[in-house]
């Protein structure tokens, strides 16, 4: 497992709440007990230094999920899926683990953590939830968000956010998020308190600079294509793989009518009858053992899905920095066209029109005394300008060191995940291979019996 | 198809090589072997047809030379059925591939559907050529030796159209009362026609679907491979993985290429056939039942018209014989053709799971090298930086 760097300096935008203390602590993340389906991976392993708010090494998992009802905003009545999120803190030395926290959580709320982190973390590539409803469905698999194998997949999902969020050297320090893992009640009203909503960029803000803006980093441009590519290739590639698991389905189902018939048939034969009977049991051996095979594909194909979101939060980074040297960009135009006013005015000279220059040429020259006003005015004005884009640029070149920072670590983790899962992919096509010739070879013994 | 000279390998397929020597009663002396290939389109101003070459080599005294090569058309093959079946009403005679094309059965109609036909009337011949009783056929072969305006003249000579048309009225008829009386060994029979002949069609049905299912997981999997190219070419790290996945899939998709062309080889044409098989069976218990049912109204007619005593029972004692002969020459064939089927159901079957065997072995191979080169270069790198294990 990846090792994250450890970097206590690299936090340039502070969480809203001063930490808790100073502790040397470990933080450790495990796959929760109660999952049906382990997943073999753990997403990262992180060594916190200092600013932490955990005690010791802790474990989070997302262990259950249960059907609720309640009544929404518009006071009606809904349905809505819990999930019982545990945390364990780990003693050293026996390796046992005491649960410290337990509380349900509903998808709106992970949401609004995460929308939260990316108002406030606008330099970190954010680890994307489980899709909201279920996509890339092929024929057997139910659309349906109620759907218990849907509900299954989406708790190892939310688990897997809350552990790679636990696992970032950066995000797992902030205190709304120790919240949402401790504090069941209020924990929405805290984070509305923040007023993230109001910090956040208007949409409209982030596309016009994404259309104006002239000198973005080239890294930057090539990431967002980057992006777009890898959101396009896998979207694709699920599309597809959707298909072919339908058809591998039938396949192996049809195999199964064999059975039935060969037992019927076996009936009438004398000869040929226990070959018939023995090899149609086989038949619907192979029949049903495609069932587990594409359930573990499904895995295979969250796996990948995570990354066609995490396409997603690569461009959220891009849009901030676009829109960060557009208004750096505006204020050094702004200040520009402020300083040949003052000059202007000093000189007496009009290069540029402006409304003051032809009101003047109307209603007649102004006073000396009016014009040092105006010219003391601009040059406060410039002063000011001047500051702050000393501090916007040194902001702007902030926001790029931290995040190219993060984007090489995502990057790491990227390509050791999705290896992984590819080299994973290949393992369930080796057990499905196997499989088949096991119970082809059983039928072939039994046909060659008849 | 080796067309030089007389030689004795010239089966149609290996497979019903092994089926013909088995069940040959004299497997040594196998002496007449006929191909049928070249379909040709001809078109005249009323119809368009197609004629097929057939080619027929044998060291029998009977016939004038030990070479011939006819023409014939499906028509010509129909005629040869129906004079089968007159000569030999309770035996079995091989089926003939449908007249028009089943929906479903071939992709393509013209190509497809020529070939899968033109195996079947090879395979038609062959049974007949292997049959104790129907290779001395007249007609049989005369089919086989004469030229087309031989045979035309020779078609002519049996007995007219109305006459037969006028029979199959009366044969429905008597039909009926012949399963009253119909014996126990024939009821068996019977039953078990009649199972066996649902059993097949399901499972012929069933293994056009799997072809079909198998074509369509193909076509979807020479999409899915291409896909992990074009992704490799926007990585750097994963470049080789992704290039690896592809070609997996591409090898692994044309193993399914060379299962579905086992499949429609073994398995389908076989199957089919015996499909075909079960209805002429039906035709052959109907035909049996028939002639049982002529002596039994005769003998119903002597009880009840004493004045033709005399004659009735010189008729009854002719149809007598005929009922025994009939019976015996069914039940002998029955047994022969039972023997057959298991045969071919069982290297059918067999072949194909070998056939399924070979497919997952080729993609575990596959699988297996990609994931080898994989782990070898983990190792490489991980070997590079940390000495502390994963």
């Amino acid at each position: 497992m990846e090792q994250a760097p450890r970097d206590p300096e690299r936090q340039l935008q502070p969480a809203p709440l001063e930490p808790l203390g100073h502790l040397d602590a470990g933080l450790q993340s495990a796959v929760g007990e109660e999952a049906e389906v382990a997943r073999d991976e753990s997403p990262g392993e992180g060594t916190m230094t200092e600013n932490n708010f955990w005690l010791k090494k802790i474990e989070i998992s997302v262990s259950e999920a249960e059907k609720r009802t309640g009544r929404n905003a518009m006071n009606m009545q809904e349905t809505y899926t819990a999930y019982l999120i545990e945390t364990r803190s780990v003693e050293h030395t026996d390796g046992q683990s005491v649960l410290t926290d337990s509380l349900w959580r509903r998808y709106s709320e992970f949401e609004l953590l995460r929308n939260y982190l990316l108002v406030y973390y606008p330099h970190i590539v954010v680890p994307p939830l489980p899709e909201k409803r279920a996509e890339f469905v092929w024929h057997k698999l139910s659309a349906d968000n109620m759907d218990p194998d849907f509900v299954e997949r989406r708790r190892i999902g939310l688990e897997n956010f809350l552990l790679r969020v636990a696992s970032h050297p950066i995000l797992c320090r902030d205190k709304i998020f120790y919240l949402f893992l401790t504090q069941e009640g209020n924990w929405k009203e805290t984070v509305n308190e923040t007023g993230f909503q109001l910090k956040a960029d208007s949409r409209l803000k982030a596309l016009n600079a994404t259309f104006r803006v002239k000198n973005p980093d080239k890294r930057f441009t090539e990431l967002k294509h980057y992006s777009d590519e890898l959101q396009s290739v896998i979207s694709h590639l699920l599309r597809v793989r959707a298909r072919v698991a339908d058809r591998l389905y039938g396949v192996y189902k049809v195999h199964g009518n064999y059975g039935r018939v060969f037992s019927e048939w076996s009936a009438i034969e004398k000869e040929m009858g226990d070959g018939l009977q023995s090899a149609g049991h086989h038949m619907d051996v192979y029949a049903s053992s495609i069932d587990d095979i594409l359930e573990d594909e499904e895995h295979y194909a969250d796996q990948l899905k995570e990354y066609l979101f995490y396409a997603e939060a690569l461009r959220a980074v891009c849009r901030k920095h676009e829109l960060m040297q557009y208004d750096l960009e505006m204020a050094a135009q702004d200040l520009a066209s402020k300083k040949q006013q003052c000059e202007e005015l000093a000189t007496g000279t009009v290069r540029m029109f402006s409304l003051k220059g032809m009101t003047t040429k109307l209603f007649g020259q102004e006073t000396p005394e009016q014009r040092e006003a105006r010219v003391k005015v601009l040059e406060e004005q410039i002063n000011e300008g001047e500051q702050q884009l000393k501090s916007k640029n040194l902001e702007g070149r902030e926001f790029v060191k931290n995040a190219w920072a993060d984007i090489e670590r995502f990057k790491e983790q990227k390509n050791h995940d999705l290896k992984e899962a590819l080299i994973s992919y290949a393992v369930m096509q080796i057990s499905m291979c196997k499989k088949g010739i096991q119970v082809w070879t059983n039928a072939k013994e039994c046909f060659s019996k008849m | 198809m080796d067309m030089n000279s007389f030689s004795p390998m010239m089966p149609t397929s290996p497979l019903s090589m092994i089926n013909q020597v088995k069940f040959e009663d004299e497997p040594d002396l196998k002496d007449l072997f006929i191909t049928v290939d070249e379909p040709e389109s001809h078109v005249t101003t009323i119809e368009t047809f197609i004629t097929y070459r057939i080619i027929t080599k044998t060291s029998r005294g009977e016939f004038d030379s030990s070479e011939f090569e006819v023409r014939r058309r499906y028509q010509d093959f129909l005629w040869l059925k129906g004079k089968l079946e007159e000569a030999h009403p309770t035996l079995i005679i091989p089926p003939l591939p449908e007249k028009f094309i089943v929906k479903g059965m071939v992709e393509r109609f013209n190509d497809d559907f020529i070939e899968t036909r033109r195996k079947a009337l090879q395979k038609f011949l062959n049974r007949i050529a292997d049959h104790p009783t129907l290779t001395f056929n007249e007609d049989f072969k005369v089919f086989l030796t004469a030229q087309a305006w031989e045979l035309s003249s020779h078609k002519k000579q049996g007995p007219g159209l109305l006459s037969r048309m006028g029979q199959t009225v009366r044969a429905v008829a008597l039909s009926m009362r012949g399963v009253k009386s119909r014996p126990e060994e024939f009821m068996e029979m019977n039953n078990f026609i009649e199972i066996f002949s649902q059993k097949i069609n399901l499972i012929d049905k069933i293994s056009q679907r799997i072809y079909k299912e198998e074509r369509e997981y193909s076509d979807e999997m020479r999409e899915y491979g291409p896909i992990h190219l074009l992704w490799s070419a926007s990585e750097e790290d994963l470049a080789d993985t992704l290039k690896g996945v592809a070609s997996c899939i591409d090898k692994c998709c044309k193993a399914t290429e060379k299962r579905m062309s086992g499949l429609s080889e073994a398995l389908l044409p076989v199957v089919h056939e015996y499909v075909l098989y079960s209805e002429m069976l039906m035709g052959v218990m109907k035909r049996r039942d028939q002639i049982q049912a002529e002596l039994d109204s005769k003998v119903e007619a002597l009880m009840y018209k004493k004045a033709d005593a005399d004659l009735l029972t010189e008729e009854i004692g002719k149809l007598e014989d005929k009922v025994e002969c009939a019976n015996n020459a069914l039940k002998a064939d029955w047994e022969r053709w039972k023997h057959n089927m298991q045969n071919d159901i069982k290297s059918a079957f067999t072949e194909t799971a070998e056939e399924n065997i070979h497919y997952y072995e080729q993609c575990l191979a596959t699988w297996e090298s990609f994931l080898a080169s994989q782990t070898d270069l983990h190792m490489e790198e991980t070997s590079e930086d940390k000495p502390e294990a994963h």
